[in-house]
């Protein structure tokens, strides 16, 4: 790890705070009692199963729906730079590539020009959006939450339909593009073990915080574990998650990293947080724990 | 001395050249049965404005907008599906239109000409509406011309990167009750959507950017009006169904262009 990194870190400005923010949709508690911070120059990925709260928890820290309670506070001035999980566009408007990058407020041509080159998609420019394959969308999709220079880019699930290799490249740019830019970076994911290497803190939700922290004490929780986890690992024992390859399906990796498997429970989580606190003070102190790990 | 058919004419230009980019818009947005709503109750604004004796120009558009706010509401705050919700505003205020001016006996109302246009009755009064009106849309659709295709992209993805959607939202929908009302007289209540949505769906084949299918959109609405005018001459036909029917055969010219195409 990069000493220097360390430092920026820890002198990083909060961007979007979320404090005590609860969301019902009819009966269903979606979000209980969520507390989280996002800082430069740091990647957090948000992890759960499906009908955690992902969404509706990305939703209203994007701006796009206010929560039945609780708080955000943005940092004056933030451009956020959003990723969204799908868009399809109508096949009766007629857009190239270009034409719905320059959609982009303050895009300007030669910026586009840039992205296209640096995502290597400048072949896209001219094509119908209607007609690119899943990965290349993606890419453009990219491009266009970068071109408004965001001081936070926000990915939801952003490797869908996307082959092994695109994603691997996708997941590689994160932390080039974090460096580059210095902005905080969240990314939405089902699947850790894509996105740890390039991650610097997991919040790993289920309705509320279950766990959060650095990559590899997340992945050995029990929290993590039991929602992720294999039925039949009984394994114990510490995986450093960087030793693994990356791109593994989860069917090969949880029995190894599964501690134990139990029902999730809410009594249980709320003891079982490893890095408890959410403040970006704890982003410094989980890099110098992983000191000696290559990132790259 | 002014023909008597340029006044016609130059009316008929102007609301078709309108109707272009607002039609793409409609169409991209499938909005199309929202604006046969809107003429539809601009019927009942045409009772009113007569029951209350106002200027019927300024009724029609008070009316429609009053309406196209309301449906904008509803739309956000009913659970019931908008198409069901629009198919049964639409017929309805049509129908209660029609009924509230059957009560008044000593009122003189050409209904036929509101329902299926009147062009050639067109005063030069019309005309400075329709080029004020027409001019006022495409100067603020020009102006946010940008937001309007984002948020017609993605509605999401243009509130994220602060776009004022809603705003615009609103001003569509008052610029579509705005151009509903100035065009009434030309093509009438039940022709109207047809000449915002047969020239974009016309376009959309051959143009290869938003913008260029705006502008085709009012080309193909212009060459229509001129082509339907000319036919009504020549076959003495209603003139307001003879330009849409004519701006339905340039769709499907279009269509079979596109197959050829192919």
């Amino acid at each position: 790890m990069n000493p220097e990194l360390v430092v920026v870190k820890a002198k990083a400005e909060t961007l979007v705070r979320a404090q005590g923010i609860n969301q019902t949709w009819g009966d269903r508690h979606v979000l209980q009692n969520i507390d989280l911070a996002i800082c430069e120059n740091e990647i957090v990925t948000i992890i759960g199963p499906n009908g955690c709260g992902k969404s509706s928890l990305l939703r209203i820290l994007l701006g796009l729906h206010t929560a039945d309670s609780g708080k955000i506070t943005r940092r004056k001035g933030l451009r956020v730079g959003y990723m969204p999980q799908k868009l399809r566009i109508d096949d009766r408007l007629p857009l190239s590539v270009t034409g719905f990058l320059m959609l982009a407020p303050g895009a300007r041509k030669e910026r586009v020009q840039e992205w296209l080159e640096r995502l290597s998609i400048t072949a896209l420019a001219k094509q119908p959006v209607q007609r690119l394959s899943g990965g290349e969308w993606q890419r453009v999709l990219l491009a266009r939450a970068l071109l408004i220079e965001p001081h936070l880019l926000v990915l939801d699930e952003p490797v869908q339909g996307v082959d092994i290799q695109g994603q691997r490249e996708l997941y590689q740019l994160l932390p080039e593009l974090r460096n580059e830019l210095g902005c905080g970076i969240v990314l939405v994911s089902h699947d850790l073990h894509l996105v740890m290497a390039q991650t610097d803190r997991v919040i790993c939700l289920n309705g509320h915080v279950c766990c959060s922290g650095h990559p590899d004490q997340v992945s050995i929780s029990d929290e993590y574990n039991s929602l992720f986890g294999n039925q039949s690992g009984h394994q114990q024992g510490h995986q450093n998650g960087h030793q693994l390859a990356p791109l593994a399906p989860i069917s090969e990796l949880a029995p190894e990293l599964a501690h134990y498997t139990h029902h999730h429970d809410h009594k249980h989580c709320a003891d079982g947080h490893i890095e408890g606190s959410e403040e970006c003070t704890h982003a410094h102190e989980n890099v110098s724990k992983s000191e000696g790990h290559k990132h790259d | 001395m002014i023909s008597w058919w340029l006044l016609p004419l130059f009316a008929g230009l102007g609301v078709a050249a309108t109707a272009g980019p607002l039609g793409s818009l409609v169409v991209w947005r499938r909005l199309a049965f929202f604006g046969d709503t809107l003429a539809h109750g601009a019927l009942l604004g045409i009772t009113l404005g007569i029951l209350f004796d106002l200027h019927l120009t300024l009724a029609l558009i008070f009316s429609c907008s009053v309406l196209a706010l309301i449906l904008l509401q509803l739309d956000k705050y009913t659970g019931i599906a908008s198409d069901t919700l629009l198919g049964i505003l639409s017929h309805s205020s049509l129908a209660i239109g029609l009924v509230v001016l059957s009560f008044f006996d000593n009122v003189r109302i050409d209904l036929m000409a509101y329902l299926f246009g009147d062009l050639l009755a067109v005063n030069q009064n019309d005309l400075l509406w329709i080029f004020a009106g027409g001019s006022l849309v495409i100067g603020l659709l020009i102006w946010q011309w940008r937001g309007l295709l984002a948020s017609t992209v993605s509605e999401e993805l243009a509130a994220i990167d602060g776009y004022p959607v809603k705003r615009l939202k609103a001003m569509l929908v008052l610029l579509l009750a705005l151009v509903v009302a100035i065009s009434m007289k030309i093509v009438g209540v039940l022709l109207i959507s047809a000449l915002l949505i047969i020239p974009a769906a016309a376009a959309r084949p051959l143009a290869k950017s938003p913008e260029q299918m705006a502008m085709l959109a009012s080309l193909i609405g212009m060459i229509s009006v001129c082509a339907g005018m000319a036919f009504s001459f020549i076959w003495d036909t209603p003139t307001g169904p003879t330009i849409v029917v004519s701006a339905a055969s340039l769709f499907v010219m279009s269509q079979i262009f596109n197959s050829v195409r192919r």
